[in-house]
């Protein structure tokens, strides 16, 4: 992958195939440290799955025997020095919470650490194929915040106007790409 | 500058319209977004997809939507081409200039771009 972005809608992707309702894409820049979180209500992992999912031969697709898309973020964050860490849990019979949450942290002045790219894309790719999920993107830096969420987007645009609307995504894909700490006005 | 508040008035805007659109659409197009295509390039052919579809203004003709690994992963970014009535036309590596051609050729046009279909070399 030659952008992080790109490693962000493969492993949201997951999220989505795990029947996630809610998904949370949080990016922090601090110094040359940048974090990703994916985190999601989907089915989850049993803790045997979840401790192999970084390793190519384990997948759930059934088109092939290899899954190369946790392996390949983890990669692109360890080839930084960073790390990247998997927690699941299946359905809890005691409070029924499930959901898999994948955080990555990335150097982001090491010579192999790929550019963040274009993540506006990436959340309109999210959007335009799932105009249901509760999606909360934000990226925080030391300039400051940018944040998106659907649910604030759905009570402005009413039922009738679905998130996929050509005229909505276009506005997602302005709005994500303004830079952090850009008044938001409201 | 970005606000929410242009939401509400995307929302007037297209009052009346979102009805329109959802007729029969009657051409699936259909982009391989696993880990195979998104690393070949598929987001961006995806979303020229999504814009020509709306510039070319065939959005109550045709749905793009997203789906997983088609199967063959060596050829990606893969598009495939549903219409009822008709065979499956299978694009293979695919780029957005591709996919622009595809747009106007196939789906307003109604002649599939052979040259970049899986059948041809």
């Amino acid at each position: 992958m030659k952008e992080l972005s790109l490693h962000v809608l493969d492993i949201a992707q997951n999220s989505v195939k795990a029947g996630a309702t809610r998904l949370d894409i949080l990016l922090e820049q601090a110094g040359n440290r940048l974090t990703i979180m994916i985190r999601d209500d989907g089915c989850g992992m049993s803790p045997a799955f979840a401790a192999a999912a970084a390793d190519p031969f384990t997948t759930t697709r059934t088109t092939r025997k290899v899954g190369m898309g946790l392996p390949l973020f983890r990669l692109a964050a360890e080839q930084t020095g960073g790390t990247m860490t998997i927690e699941s849990r299946r359905a809890d019979p005691a409070d029924g919470r499930h959901g898999t949450c994948v955080t990555a942290t990335f150097f982001t002045d090491h010579v192999d650490c790929a550019p963040l790219g274009d993540i506006a894309s990436t959340i309109v790719t999210l959007l335009q194929g799932n105009p249901e999920l509760a999606l909360t993107y934000v990226y925080r830096s030391e300039a400051g915040e940018t944040r998106l969420s659907t649910e604030e987007m759905k009570t402005l645009l009413g039922a009738d106007v679905p998130l996929n609307a050509p005229e909505v995504l276009e506005w997602v894909r302005a709005y994500v790409s303004e830079p952090p700490g850009a008044d938001s006005g409201g | 500058m970005k606000s929410l508040q242009e939401l509400a008035e995307i929302r007037e805007r297209m009052k009346g319209k979102v009805a329109l659109r959802e007729g029969e659409n009657a051409i699936r197009i259909v982009v391989g977004m696993a880990t195979c295509g998104i690393a070949a390039g598929a987001r961006p052919v995806l979303n020229t997809l999504v814009e020509e579809v709306q510039k070319q203004g065939l959005s109550d003709k045709a749905t793009v939507t997203q789906t997983g690994c088609i199967g063959i992963c060596r050829l990606e970014p893969v598009v495939e081409v549903f219409e009822s009535g008709k065979e499956k036309v299978t694009y293979v590596k695919m780029t957005s200039e591709k996919a622009k051609r595809v747009v106007t050729e196939h789906i307003k046009g109604g002649t599939p771009v052979y040259e970049y279909t899986i059948g041809e070399k």
